[in-house]
């Protein structure tokens, strides 16, 4: 199969390429920014646009009108720049449109610093922007799920009409691996149904008002129904040495690359240690995570770049059955997997 | 529409008028006035007077309502309200 | 004989306002005697007369014109406030084909959107900007503006706009006319019948000049808001001649249109086929080299360190490059911000037959230091019985590890003695894979053919010669 050698970020891009995207607005940061920079060099190569925005709140809106207009379009950003693009988030969930983010977490609050971290998690994840909406969110952990999973955001992202996040760290975006180039997709899906395209026959209306209260709630509603069936259908998780595991771990992107060492690491030293990764952030391994509750486990250990973020949506899917140990790491610091190995004979006595 | 009436003349939708007065204004014969009914919304109408129209069209482009007045001219050609 | 119908409700607008909700599908929300009608008026009846009504797309954000979309018989998209000249930016590049209008008020244009606004009409979009001055924040009942005049009351400049707290009256068509983009920016007025003539003659040029994809038109009009400005509609016109008109003159700033040629769009290359030979499929790496099955080392994690110019990122892509074609699993991270700034660099490259885990080599089995302060900081986290190999032309201290296997290189100086100090990280390279003993060293020049494919056979040869003496230097003088 052939291969290239590539960071994490063009690897978004060439997914997107692949995919059909044909727009991409974005405002460079830090690590986000060889995403801008790859599509850039890209995206004409195709005759397709490559906008560099005068803001992250103008690249979403740009965003807004490219996939109102049916196209499939990509941005990608980092902490502060995500935080701006909020409200034009939740327009785009509230109007149905379908388009792709791509988050590479930094260090913050605030400017913070641009080391790897996950602190986006709960402004991604649990709103950020105003309403009653969700975004799906897919968490690559590597250069080759940095590609497969963009090309899966926009086919989700079309398949549900709504926003799909690539949500990852500085690590995996700046990071080189080699990555085996899927075939482009041949056939892009119909939106004549609702998109606007400047002619007769698509006069439609791309719109998040619904003044009446009632009518606003019936949308609510559909939107819920739309989320429960995501919830259904669309969990990913990869399990490593999870099978006869006693203690399991649980983390995301590049963390999760970390628990992988620290789970060899364990067994060598005759520790059962095994790893479960969501690789769907929303929807939520809830009945994954909730399963191991029930398998007499010695601990079950989240790891995470944030201040406790993902943790709390673990012991929400384990239900009070059992409460998972937290260890982070934040700031920009990666935890190491010696770390990690000696956090869980620690906490755990083995 | 009233056949026998005299081109031009203009015709304001008693119902649909907001009576803001812009059409009163705007009209060079003075043929348009605000009436003392009220319609059904609340509004003193427009209304006009049943002569003297010239057809200019000043009340059809200052009133805001998109089909409150509707001018009929006699032998119309675009050019020459441009 | 039959009468011509004349001056009724355009096409252009939909015919029942089904958008809208309740009961009154036939008539606006906008207040009695406000301008917005009246523009819209304008605009309906030059899409119907141009017969474009079917091609354009009206954006409307957050202002009383928020519900536009009710009205227009046109695709529409409601946006956030501010944020119209954004979207209607990838929608005219969406469908170059279509007449796009940005549809704004004052505070939506010159407040939240002022950004925005400047920079779509510095790119130049194929678009018209319609931009409402009524001098007020009307939706939201009548609060200052950027455009409200010095002393206007408003409710929240109780005491009238005081210029030294609350900044003057912005006048944007003079700021636009600052620009080189834009081909038409005009002011005009709804305060009187001729001036509403203007007005629509302005507003047919600026629909003219987006179908014929000439570019940028700005149409600033002077607007009536009576509940706003709490006046009725006759006076209110009466207050923008008085009030309005000397802060905001009315003027044809610029009409560029006649000597500006069309804009131009690219058409999306989608063909798949087409996709992979722009992405050079062809060229991609399946070489899957020979590995040695009697290497020295299994898997590496070797970190990488040195000064900033020393090459040591492209070192560290090679070594990855060189596993990758091997058929190894590879991973390499580079050592990324402020550090990178002060003049040391790092990277950590991992190469191995299964998955890789961790990509940072915080337990490396090998250090590659091209300096001395990598050396001393980096030899520290060197596993016992790694491998530590530094460039002995620019380090005359000795490591203090004594349980790792040592393998002082002059890195520069070969490089150096070939010509150009930049094939140090080949070098090093050669020098790698002799310690490792994990490639087949018969592979390298089909090595060299894939890692340098399109380049020129000097620089091939040079890379190659570089390798090969880092590999024999090793081999010579540890072996
Ligand atoms: C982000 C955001 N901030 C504030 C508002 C509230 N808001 C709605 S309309 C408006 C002012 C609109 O004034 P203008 O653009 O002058 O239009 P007009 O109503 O006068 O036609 C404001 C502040 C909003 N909808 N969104
Ligand atoms: S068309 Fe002119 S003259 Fe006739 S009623 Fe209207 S404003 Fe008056
Ligand atoms: S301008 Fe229109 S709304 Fe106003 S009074 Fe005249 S007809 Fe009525
Ligand atoms: S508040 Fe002012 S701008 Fe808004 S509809 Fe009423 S008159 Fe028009």
């Amino acid at each position: 199969m052939p291969r290239k050698l590539m960071k994490g970020n063009h690897a978004a891009v060439y997914g997107a390429i692949l995919a059909g995207c044909q727009a991409y607005y974005g405002y460079p940061i830090t690590p986000a920014s060889e995403i801008a920079e790859a599509a850039s060099l890209l995206f004409p190569k195709f005759g397709r646009t490559f906008l560099q925005a005068e803001s992250e709140v103008a690249a979403i809106n740009m965003v807004y009108g490219a996939a109102g207009c049916g196209l499939r379009v990509l941005t990608g950003s980092s902490g502060p720049g995500i935080s701006l693009k909020m409200e034009g988030i939740s327009y785009c969930a509230g109007s149905a449109l379908p388009c792709v983010i791509v988050d590479i977490m930094r260090g913050g609050p605030g400017l913070g610093n641009i080391g790897p971290e996950q602190g986006d998690y709960n402004q991604v994840l649990k709103g950020g922007g105003h309403g009653n909406y969700k975004v799906i969110v897919l968490a690559p952990n590597s250069a080759q799920e940095m590609c497969d999973l963009t090309m899966l955001a926009f086919e989700l992202a079309d398949k549900y009409r709504n926003p799909v996040f690539v949500l990852t760290d500085g690590v995996i975006g700046q990071m080189m691996e080699a990555v085996e180039l899927p075939e482009p997709v041949t056939e892009l899906p119909d939106k004549s149904e609702w998109a606007v395209y400047g002619t007769a026959d698509s006069r439609h209306l791309i719109n998040s008002i619904y003044l009446d209260h009632d009518d606003l709630e019936r949308w609510n509603r559909e939107l819920m129904k739309k989320y429960e069936i995501i919830q259904k259908n669309e969990v990913r998780v990869e399990e490593y040495r999870i099978d006869d595991a006693e203690i399991v771990t649980i983390g995301y992107g590049s963390s999760s690359r970390v628990l992988r060492s620290a789970v060899d690491i364990a067994r060598e030293r005759g520790i059962k240690l095994g790893m479960l990764r969501p690789i769907t952030l929303f929807p939520f391994p809830v009945d994954e995570i909730a399963e191991l509750a029930d398998r007499g486990l010695t601990g079950i250990l989240t790891v995470e770049m944030s201040d406790g973020q993902l943790v709390d949506d673990v012991n929400l899917a384990l239900r009070g059955k059992m409460i998972s140990d937290l260890y982070n790491r934040m700031g920009g610091n990666v935890p190491t997997a010696l770390e990690i190995v000696e956090n869980v004979s620690e906490l755990y006595g083995v | 529409m009233n056949e026998n009436r005299k081109y031009p003349f203009s015709e304001i939708d008693p119902d649909i008028c907001k009576g803001c007065g812009l059409c009163v204004a705007s009209c060079p014969k003075g043929v348009l006035v605000i009436s003392d009914k009220l319609n059904s919304k609340g509004f003193h109408f427009s209304e006009y007077v049943g002569e003297g129209c010239i057809g200019c069209g000043n009340c059809f482009y200052t009133c805001p309502e998109p089909s409150a007045v509707t001018v009929y001219l006699r032998n119309y050609v675009p050019e020459e309200v441009s | 004989m039959a009468q011509k119908t004349i001056l009724r409700k355009p096409r252009g607008f939909i015919d029942v306002y089904k958008h809208k909700p309740g009961a009154e599908k036939d008539r606006t929300h906008y207040c009695p005697g406000c301008g917005h009608g009246i523009l819209h008026k304008l605009i309906a009846e030059a899409l119907e007369d141009f017969d474009i009504v079917d091609k354009t797309i009206v954006i409307s954000p957050v202002g009383c014109s928020v519900f536009a979309y009710y009205y227009f018989h046109t695709g529409n998209l409601q946006v956030p406030h501010g944020r119209a000249p954004a979207v209607a930016t990838s929608v005219s590049r969406a469908n170059p084909d279509s007449v796009v209008i940005s549809y704004q008020g004052d505070g939506d244009l010159a407040a939240i959107g002022g950004n925005n606004i400047l920079q779509a009409a510095n790119r130049g979009e194929n678009m018209v900007v319609f931009f409402v001055n009524n001098a007020i924040y009307g939706m939201t009942g009548g609060q200052m503006a950027p455009t409200t005049l010095e002393g206007q009351i408003t409710t929240t400049t109780p005491y009238g706009r005081n210029v030294k707290t609350d900044g003057y009256p912005i006048q944007v068509c003079e700021i636009i006319n600052q620009l080189t983009a834009p081909v038409y920016v005009v002011r005009t007025s709804l305060h009187d019948m001729p001036n509403i003539r203007k007005t629509r003659a302005a507003v047919r040029k600026a629909i003219s000049n987006a179908r014929d994809k000439k570019g940028f038109s700005f149409v600033e009009v002077l607007s009536m808001c009576p509940s706003g400005w709490k006046m009725d509609s006759v006076p209110a016109q009466e207050w923008i001649k008085e009030n309005m008109i000397p802060r905001f003159p009315l003027e044809t700033f610029r009409d560029d249109s006649e000597d500006t040629p069309a804009i131009e769009r690219p058409v999306p290359v989608m063909d798949p086929d087409e996709v992979k030979r722009i992405l050079e499929y062809s060229a991609l790496s399946d070489s899957n080299l020979e590995k040695n099955p009697d290497a020295a080392f299994e898997k590496v994690a070797v970190r990488i360190a040195g000064f900033g110019g020393q090459g040591i990122m492209s070192a560290g892509i090679a070594l990855a490059n060189v596993g990758m074609e091997y058929g190894y699993n590879v991973s390499w991270l580079p050592s990324y911000g402020p550090e990178m700034r002060g003049g040391t660099a790092n990277c950590s490259v991992k190469i191995q037959s299964d998955t890789v885990g961790a990509s940072e080599c915080t337990e490396p089995n090998m250090v590659i230091a091209m300096n001395q302060p990598s050396l001393e900081k980096f030899e520290k986290i060197l596993v016992p019985g790694g491998a530590l190999i530094y460039n002995s032309t620019l380090i005359d201290i000795e490591p203090t590890r004594t349980d790792v296997e040592v393998y002082p290189i002059p890195i520069t100086g070969i490089a150096d003695e070939l010509g150009n100090t930049r094939v140090q990280s080949m070098v090093s390279v050669g020098a790698f894979a002799a310690v490792t003993e994990m490639f087949d060293p018969g592979e390298i020049e089909n090595l060299m053919t894939s890692l340098f494919k399109g380049k020129s056979d000097k620089v091939m040869k040079l890379n190659e010669k570089a390798v090969r003496k880092g590999y024999e230097y090793v081999k010579e003088n540890f072996s």
